[in-house]
Order: structure tokens, then sequence, then C-alpha cells
């Protein structure tokens, strides 16, 4: 087959698309859902920008064809905020400067989700290697990890009754 | 760059999948993680005219111990044999070598036959594999074949496997007792290849001695590296620092690795020596440590 229709779950909602084979998941989202915060640096696996979490794991969406997705779930960093209020840990890359030009800042994004995810309460190592991964030419790791213990720590606290 | 037109191809249990390879293996790629693939097809240096995608084939996957073996399904991630508690429990080297892979991005979609598949020389899994004489099932709809590491690493990203064959699973023997493991080694960047990565076993009896020993390197030849020789000076010694040193020495003497970019030929080999002298020394330290385990457990 050249072209395939899929049916998948997109930050919630589902959608029915038919997609030619050879396009990749991060231009799906781009192109056919007008998803633009994913973003593609490097398109061979290198950079992180493109990074979506797929099925509950963090992937490189320019690594995979939207032709795959049929029946999956895919989150994007669209589907972080609340209207207009961030989710804490968009919030606390504002607060802590985590970002500078911003372009790689979905893959941390989503990188950084799946990893409060599966470790709520992670060390500063931890953060290091989670975002191993993807690659900031401008802000430098710092802040970003600054930013993202912050945001384990107020999830903490608002978790506590 | 975007990939090629392919003609895209979902099949659903095993013999669908030969089926398809017998008819078209020489035009035709499987797509199993697609974490070495896809940048490939992305940058158009590969061309098939099928791609033949192994997601939702029934029965690649899957993790289990049957007589003295731990096998891997070929479609297993790499993310899922990392989290596993049989690996660890029963394969320590392969725990100890999985979140060496890449970035935990990348093993969450790549698989163990992918990476065996694609050989990579300077790839974790293949050393290991090569270190503990593992097997690699191949099926095509020809039959089934059982390679060894040394004929089934042919060249540089050049297996033995045949168009028309799919890499259907790994064998390792579980890791026997008083047995140690280390996997080390140095890249440019956390999550690179590495430029030289060591696999190293050592195994001691009740008195401390040395009964047996594995060693496999990556990044120094065109495929993983086994020093058999080397490592046989070991049987019937202590384990000492010297004895390790002296091994380091001996393997580097036969090999010649290519230069390039990241690392000159020297300074290769200059760290296949540093590397195997510390993994069979932490190795050897972890199998004293389970030996003593052992006995504390029988009084
Ligand atoms: C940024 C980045 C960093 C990486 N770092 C490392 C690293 O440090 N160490 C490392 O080892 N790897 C690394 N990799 C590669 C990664 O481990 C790949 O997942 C692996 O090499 C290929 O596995 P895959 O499942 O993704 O296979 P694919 O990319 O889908 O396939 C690879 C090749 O194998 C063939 N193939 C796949 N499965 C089979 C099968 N069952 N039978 C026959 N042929 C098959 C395919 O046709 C293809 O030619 C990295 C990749 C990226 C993008
Ligand atoms: S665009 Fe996907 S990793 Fe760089
Ligand atoms: S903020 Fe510019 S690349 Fe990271």
């Amino acid at each position: 087959m050249i072209e395939r229709t899929v049916r998948v779950t997109v930050n919630g909602r589902r959608v029915e698309k038919t997609v030619e084979v050879r396009k990749t998941l991060a231009d799906f989202l781009r192109d056919d859902l007008d998803l633009t915060g994913t973003h593609l640096g490097c398109e061979h696996g290198v950079c992180g920008a493109c990074t979506v979490i797929v099925d509950g794991a963090a992937v490189r969406s320019c690594l995979l064809f939207a032709a795959q997705m049929d029946g999956h779930e895919i989150e994007t960093v669209e589907g972080l905020a609340n209207g207009e209020t961030l989710d804490p840990l968009q919030e606390a890359f504002r607060e802590h400067h985590g970002l500078q030009c911003g372009f790689c800042t979905p893959g941390f994004l989503m990188t950084l989700t799946c990893l409060l995810r599966e470790c709520p309460n992670p060390s500063d190592a931890q953060v290091r290697e989670a975002i191993s991964g993807n690659l900031c030419r401008c802000t430098g790791y710092r802040n970003i990890v600054t930013a993202a213990l912050t945001a384990a720590r107020s999830r903490a606290a608002s978790a506590r009754p | 760059m975007k990939p090629p037109r392919f003609d895209y191809l979902i099949p659903r249990s095993l013999d669908e999948a030969l089926g398809v390879l017998a008819q078209h293996g020489e035009d035709a790629k499987v797509l199993a993680g697609g974490q070495s693939l896809v940048p490939l097809l992305n940058f158009r240096l590969v061309r098939p005219a099928h791609l033949l995608d192994l997601n939702d084939v029934a029965g690649l996957a899957g993790i289990r111990v049957d007589d003295g073996h731990l096998t891997i399904g070929a479609m297993t991630r790499q993310r899922a044999v990392e989290t596993s508690a049989l690996v660890r429990e029963r394969c320590p080297l392969l725990a100890e070598a999985m979140p060496q892979i890449g970035h935990v991005q990348i093993r969450n979609r790549g698989t163990i036959g992918g990476s065996l598949a694609h050989a990579d020389p300077a790839a974790e899994l293949p050393a290991v594999v090569a270190a503990l004489d593992g097997e690699l099932v191949l099926r095509s709809a020809r039959g089934e074949r059982v390679l060894t590491p040394d004929r089934y690493f042919v060249a540089y990203l050049t297996t033995a496997a045949e168009p028309d064959e799919l890499l259907v699973e790994v064998r390792v023997p579980v890791t026997p007792p008083r047995t140690g493991v280390a996997f080390l080694e140095v890249s440019r960047r956390h999550g690179d290849f590495a430029l030289v990565g060591v696999a190293a076993t050592v195994t001691v009896d009740e008195a401390g001695v040395c009964t047996a020993g594995a060693l496999a390197l990556t990044g120094v030849g065109p495929t993983p590296v086994v020093a058999r020789d080397a490592v046989r000076t070991l049987v019937g010694a202590r384990p000492t620092p010297a004895a390790f040193e002296e091994v380091g020495r001996r393997v580097v003497a036969g090999l010649r690795p290519d230069g390039d970019l990241h690392a000159s030929s020297e300074y290769r080999a200059q760290l296949a020596r540093v590397l195997s002298a510390r993994a069979l020394a932490r190795a050897a330290e972890r199998a004293a440590a389970g030996a003593e385990r052992a006995k504390s457990d029988r009084r």
C-alpha cells in the first residue's frame, strides 16, 4: 500500500485521516493536524526536538511513520496546557528561564513529562540522564534541570492533602 | 529530508512475513524499531521497494528462560529488556549494557533484533552476545538456522542473514554462579555510540581462583572482537590487577583499530587496553562478592 487510513487519538481527540505511508509522524502532526508545536531539528533521531509521547513512552516522531499509528495514542506539547493555564512543568520552565529561542522546548517538555510520570521525585542525575537525548543550542542545561526539579517538587506539594 | 516512496506491508503473522521475504527479499527491508533504518530512509541512503513492518507480527516479542538459556524475541524493545527483572537476575551483563544504548527515547522504540541485524561495530548488543557465546536464530520460508556470533557477524553492518531470512530470536546462556560481569565504555557524549566498549565476565571457584572468563569489544574492528586467547591466560590464576593488565596488553597486541574524526587508532587501542583491564577487575570483584554471598547463604 502507498496510503493508509489511520485512526489515532491525539491529545485525547480522536482523528481519522488517510496518509501517504512515507509520511513521518512528525510531518503528520504538523502538516495534517496543524500541531506545529512538535519541532523538527535533524530528522534522524539525534536532537530530540520532535519528541512526543506514544502510548505513554517518549519517542522520536521523526523516526515513526503516521501509518504505524493506527489505534495508538499520541500526546504532543499542545496537550500540556489547559487553555491559557500552563501545566506545572511549563510554568517552571518559564519561572526558571528554561528556554531562550524555544525551538528545543517541546521536546524537553515531552521527555520530562514522561520522566515525571515514571519517577515523580527524580534526582539531579536522573533528570540529566533523561534529557541526555535532547539538545539545546542556547539555554544551557542548568536552568532546564532546575525547572524539572522544581516542577517535581511543586507536583509533590500539590499532591499532598 | 524525507523518505523516498515505498510500498508498505503490514504482515500479522511470521509466516506471512516470511512469505513476503521469500518473494521480495532482495527489494524489501524489514522495519523493526526504525531507530537505524528510518534515518537511512530519511537520508535516502536506502531505497527499498517494499517496507515490511514487523511491529504487528504476533509472537516476535518476549523474554523467557528455558534449559539454562535466556531467550529474547527479536521485536522485544530495548527498554523492555533494560527494565526486565528476569534479565537482571539471569543475565546481568545484558542488563548492564542496555542503558548504555543511546537514550531512553531510542530504547523505547529500538529492538533487540534490530540492533543485532544492523550490526554496527560500535553497538553494545553484538558484543554482549559475542562475549556470552549466544546464538542467533534465523528463520525463512526455507527453514531455521542457528548461528554463533562468529559466523553471524560478517563485516561492518553486515551479517550472514540472507535477504529472505529474519532474525527471530537470540539466546544467551544464563549466567552461572560465582560469575561477575561488567560492561564499560567510553563515548564523547552520554548516549552517543561509544568509541570503545568492553563486555567482560569472570568466574571464580570456591578458593577464589579464576575458572573462566570472556571479553568482547566494540569499536575496534568491523565486527565485535572476542579476545579468547588473551582471556585464557586468566584461567587457573588468582584475579589480580597485574593479571588483568596483562590481558589488556594481549588484547591490543592483535588489534589495528581504524581511526576516525572522533578518535585515532592509537587512542582506540589505548581505550581497549585500559577498559579491558578495568572491566575484568570489576567483573572479578563482583564474582568474589557473589561467591561470598553463596558461602554465607549456605552457612
Ligand atoms: C540518536 C541515536 C543514538 C543511538 N545510540 C546507540 C548506541 O549507543 N548503541 C547502539 O547499539 N545503538 C544505538 N542506536 C541505534 C539503536 O539501538 C537502534 O534501535 C538499533 O540499531 C536498530 O534497532 P531497530 O529496532 O530500531 O531496527 P531498525 O532501525 O528498524 O532496523 C535496523 C536494520 O535491521 C534490519 N532488521 C531489523 N529487525 C530485523 C530482524 N528481526 N531480522 C532481520 N533484519 C532486521 C532492518 O531491515 C534494518 O536494516 C542509536 C540510534 C539513535 C537514533
Ligand atoms: S528531529 Fe527527530 S530527533 Fe531531531
Ligand atoms: S532554547 Fe533555543 S535551542 Fe533550546
